[in-house]
């Protein structure tokens, strides 16, 4: 669809433009669409893979400690770089390309999934590790049938707090190019025609979406954990007496 | 091996320490913005964070409230209060305002919730024989509750200064000053030793004020504490802040 030519940041004192231009919103509406899927595209493939590699090494940490700190303390600087400068990092690398787009979400998302998945293990009960085992669970059975469902709370923690910031994350590959960004791409693009309304259709439903998957992330862990929540409600009613 | 060269070259050029867009002066900027808002969010929240978790009020909302504002993506943040900034000044209502009020919202949430959970995961017994010792409660706080809290404090406005110095970088998009600049320039002009070189800078920053924290952290531990801590090593917590987007 042609864009027709807008006049630059700020409106005119006179306030003829009208702060958000609700026909370019409706005329672009397919163009949102497309690029709120491409959104939910990055960042449900980087959580995916991030997820996959973690509970690799996840596993191997809870067999073998001593991997344990040294891999987060190698993800922990991962972690703390700004992730304009790791997506810039890349640029030389493998150029404009889906990977430099990808990598830098996928690291992210490891630290996060690590710390949850060996947190969520570990707080697998040491008497029901060996009730499985004097039950005669082989080592893969006891993994599956029983430290994995008890592991379940924390491991979607982890999930929640990965893709709430992956989606956070997506918005600063627009950095890369048009062809990436999600719906960051609209900040970009309004950005750089001064022009506010697509600025504000970029960040409005970039900050809905992190929010939406976040309540609907916590409704799964709810509905998939329905042994915690009798506790919860006994904790919330403890805490409203405390206050 | 030639992007190190390149780095090095870049790195090294004289021209690129002088002058406005110079590497010192870009570090100046970023610092002084990062600073900024770094006290501001902290003259917020700490004040929130103690007495929530002095009274134990209030204390669901603020957690659920910091929560959610964690999950605001910054430059979906910036990019929302860059129209309203920039109708008010032109000039720095596009290139400074927006981030920085990014990061003080961003920078509010952690320093809040630590604060709160410092203060409020104290040993109940702790605080009772302080009153029973006839502490007032503005005794109780300063002598016993606040001591008790500063590591964990510290370490919420640790994670507080690692967001809002990754949130300095992204105010460089729109035009602000900062290390960001040699990222989004180098990347506009295809320069790559202009962008390592960027990255080293931004990467070397942020990873010195998180250490310059931790060593603090340590520091302000109380020496009863430290015994305590050497069994419970943070580093193996499960993760809850979001990495510094």
């Amino acid at each position: 669809m042609p864009r027709a030519a807008r006049p630059s940041l700020p409106p005119a004192p006179d306030g003829s433009r009208p702060v958000i231009d609700w026909v370019w919103i409706v005329d672009h509406l397919d163009d949102l669409a497309a690029r709120t899927i491409q959104h939910l595209y990055l960042a449900g493939l980087a959580v995916g893979v991030g997820f996959v590699l973690s509970f690799g090494l996840a596993l191997w940490a809870v067999r073998q400690r001593a991997v344990y700190a040294p891999i987060t303390a190698i993800t922990g600087v991962l972690y703390t770089i700004p992730s304009l400068a790791m997506f810039a990092a890349l640029v030389p690398v493998t150029g404009l390309s889906i990977w430099t787009a990808q990598v830098p979400l996928i690291l992210y998302t490891l630290l996060i999934f690590l710390r949850n998945i060996v947190a969520g293990f570990d707080a697998v009960p040491r008497e029901v590790v060996e009730a499985a085992d004097g039950m005669g669970y082989t080592r893969a059975q006891r993994l599956w049938r029983v430290e994995l469902p008890l592991a379940v709370p924390l491991i979607v923690a982890g999930v929640r707090l990965a893709s709430v910031s992956t989606i956070g994350l997506v918005t600063i590959t627009g950095t890369l190019g048009d062809r990436f960004g999600g719906l960051g791409f609209f900040i970009f693009e309004g950005y750089r025609r001064g022009f506010p309304t697509e600025i504000f259709a970029g960040a409005v439903p970039s900050i809905a979406l992190a929010i939406t998957v976040d309540l609907l992330l916590v409704w799964v862990q709810r509905r998939i954990t329905p042994w915690a929540r009798p506790a919860r409600r006994v904790a919330m009613v403890a805490a409203e007496a405390a206050t | 091996m030639e992007l190190v060269a390149e780095t090095l070259a870049w790195l090294t050029e004289g021209a690129n320490w002088t002058g406005s867009g110079g590497i010192p002066n870009r570090i100046i900027e970023h610092l002084a913005l990062s600073g900024v808002s770094l006290v501001l969010a902290f003259a917020i929240a700490f004040p929130a964070g103690v007495v929530i978790g002095h009274t134990r009020r209030a204390a669901n909302v603020a957690v659920n409230v910091a929560n959610l504002a964690r999950a605001v993506p910054s430059l979906a943040l910036i990019g929302l209060v860059v129209p309203l900034t920039a109708a008010a000044d032109p000039e720095l209502g596009f290139k400074v305002y927006p981030t920085v009020i990014a990061m003080v919202v961003l920078g509010v949430p952690p320093i809040l919730v630590n604060t709160y959970t410092g203060v409020s995961d104290i040993d109940r017994e702790l605080v009772e024989s302080a009153r029973g010792m006839g502490m007032t409660g503005a005794q109780t706080l300063t002598r016993v509750e606040l001591p008790l809290a500063l590591p964990v404090l510290v370490g919420g406005v640790r994670s507080a200064a690692v967001q809002i110095i990754a949130t300095a970088t992204l105010g460089a998009i729109f035009g602000g000053g900062g290390l960001g600049r040699f990222l989004v320039e180098g990347i506009a002009q295809n320069d790559a030793g202009k962008i390592f070189g960027g990255v080293v800078l931004v990467a070397g920053l942020a990873l010195l004020a998180e250490g310059a924290f931790a060593l603090a952290e340590r520091a302000l531990t109380s020496p009863g504490l430290r015994v305590q801590r050497k069994a419970w090593d943070p580093r193996l917590a499960p993760a809850t802040n979001a990495p510094p987007t």
